[in-house]
């Protein structure tokens, strides 16, 4: 045997159940979407997941906005007083939030809640044999299991991001007026006069993909969950881990194709 | 002669180095009740996935009524059957009811609510539970109760063929006899073809009509089942008589 075969051999391996999945996720991602445009739709369930996805998870985008939007006006004073622009303080705070912090840290958030409630829930259906009985009751679990999912989480993200960031800028208005001796007023007029439309439009358009990426990985890591408990929580890991790391990547990309001039 | 309803042609199935089937051949006539013996990890189970579409054979051909299972319109073959699942498989975000009568709330078979309820409720009588256990989820139900509801859904839209994978499992004997009692009742009064999968000798005297034997990836022995004491094939004999020694090896 080739001396080198050993050593590259692994990679090979590694590089081939890279692209496999892939591949896996792509042809999942491209039946979720067909299946979003083609009847039947499944209203209550849709309505029931808007519910799960967007409204149960409120606080959790709130607190972290709050807190970021706190933290950020705290950080932003510290930094700008070294060169006497503490002024920048609330416009920062706003951009800040809306173009990158919101949509992020919201993302992040709402993956670690949905993705792995969604991948424990249908990994469990699977396991227990719940997704085939869908289908002997004629029934495409993708598109009553997957779809309804999806789409929620695609259109209740942006509207969590929104409500997310109008609290994380309040968190850093509230810092401002009560630590660091800002005044309310300018405060306000500040933010509304620097933020433009389209800061929030990218904002909220990062949203809605984020919501599709992390409800999509949950619902591929719950189907295709392993057997027994194992598999299943190995499957919720794989679907917060997943969808955290894609949520940062197209992050990245979209910054760069709404951005860089 | 009569067409079977359900026709197994050298089916063949693999899961990587596995092959659980090596050449099914097994017809089951319309109105028949056929149980399929055999030890854990023979294959049952994927027999009749199989069948439903749920896995695909790699070789050989399953025909419902002449026409092969895979090809055709897929809701309308679906609606044939109905599949009493070995943990139940029910729901758990769902009520009793609507388990029930899933297939009545959506679809082509989607009826009005009150109208799906009422079906939902005589299916449950007629598994011998009560109307009030329609409202609770499946969770507050034992297991015997669990069993009957996935009954109660498997029959609630009417079908014309039956699969009842492991029915008695994890009962105790008094509730494995209900269950067998029931499904006889069920598939006689509904003239459904049925295919059970057990362990249970119990529930393959209580139940069958035809038994067949699954032993190494093929169908060892077939026929009536009041032949089956008497069938001279030695491992049907170790099978059904639950001894330890003779040619099927006790560790698979």
């Amino acid at each position: 045997m080739n001396p080198i075969t050993p050593i590259l051999a692994p990679i090979g391996h590694s590089v081939l159940a890279l692209l496999a999945a892939i591949g896996r996720v792509t042809i999942f991602t491209g039946k979720s979407v067909s299946h979003i445009l083609r009847p039947p739709f499944y209203l209550r369930e849709f309505l029931s997941q808007l519910l799960h996805i967007g409204y149960f998870s409120l606080p959790v985008v709130g607190l972290t906005a709050v807190f970021t939007g706190a933290a950020l006006a705290l950080q932003i004073f510290e930094g700008g007083s070294r060169f006497n622009a503490e002024s920048v303080v609330p416009s920062i705070v706003a951009i800040g939030m809306v173009r990158e912090l919101g949509p992020v840290l919201g993302g992040l958030m709402v993956a670690g809640r949905v993705a792995s409630s969604v991948a424990a829930e249908l990994g469990t259906m699977k396991v227990t044999e719940q997704i085939d009985a869908l289908v002997t009751l004629s029934t495409n679990p993708m598109k009553y299991l997957t779809v309804p999912r999806v789409l929620a989480a695609t259109l209740a993200m942006p509207v969590l991001v929104a409500v997310g960031d109008a609290i994380g800028i309040m968190g850093g208005w509230l810092v401002g007026i009560t630590k660091l001796g800002l005044n309310s007023g300018a405060y306000l007029k500040n933010t509304v006069d620097f933020l433009e439309s389209w800061d929030v439009t990218s904002g909220l358009l990062k949203a809605a993909v984020f919501g599709f990426i992390l409800a999509l990985m949950g619902c591929y890591h719950g189907m295709n969950s392993g057997r027994g408990a194992q598999g299943v929580g190995r499957a919720t890991t794989n679907a917060v881990v997943s969808a955290s790391v894609l949520i940062l990547t197209a992050n990245y990309i979209l910054t760069t194709l709404f951005f860089s001039s | 002669m009569t067409r079977p309803m359900i026709e197994f042609r050298d089916v063949y199935k693999s899961f990587g180095d596995n092959h659980v089937l090596r050449g099914i051949d097994l017809s089951v006539n319309k109105g028949e009740s056929m149980v399929i013996i055999g030890g854990s990890g023979t294959g049952k189970s994927v027999l009749l996935k199989c069948v439903l579409g749920l896995l695909h054979p790699d070789k050989g051909e399953i025909l419902v009524e002449g026409r092969p299972a895979e090809q055709g319109d897929r809701d309308a073959f679906l609606a044939r059957f109905g599949m009493l699942f070995q943990g139940g498989a029910l729901f758990d975000s769902m009520t009793v009811w609507q388990n029930v009568a899933f297939r009545l709330l959506r679809g082509k078979l989607k009826r009005p609510r009150d109208e799906a309820r009422a079906i939902a409720i005589e299916k449950l009588r007629r598994v011998g539970l009560k109307e009030r256990v329609a409202d609770l989820y499946p969770a507050e139900l034992s297991g015997g109760m669990q069993k009957r509801v996935g009954l109660a859904r498997a029959i609630a839209a009417e079908p014309e063929i039956i699969f009842f994978d492991e029915p008695t499992t994890g009962l105790d004997p008094i509730m494995s006899g209900v269950i067998n009692s029931l499904i006889r009742e069920i598939v006689t009064e509904m003239g459904a073809t049925a295919m059970t999968i057990t362990h249970d000798m119990s529930s393959v005297r209580a139940i069958a009509d035809q038994v067949a034997m699954l032993h190494d990836g093929k169908i060892r022995w077939t026929g009536p089942v009041e032949k089956m004491d008497d069938s001279g094939d030695p491992y049907l004999d170790q099978f059904i008589n639950a001894r330890a020694e003779g040619p099927i090896e006790a560790i698979r």
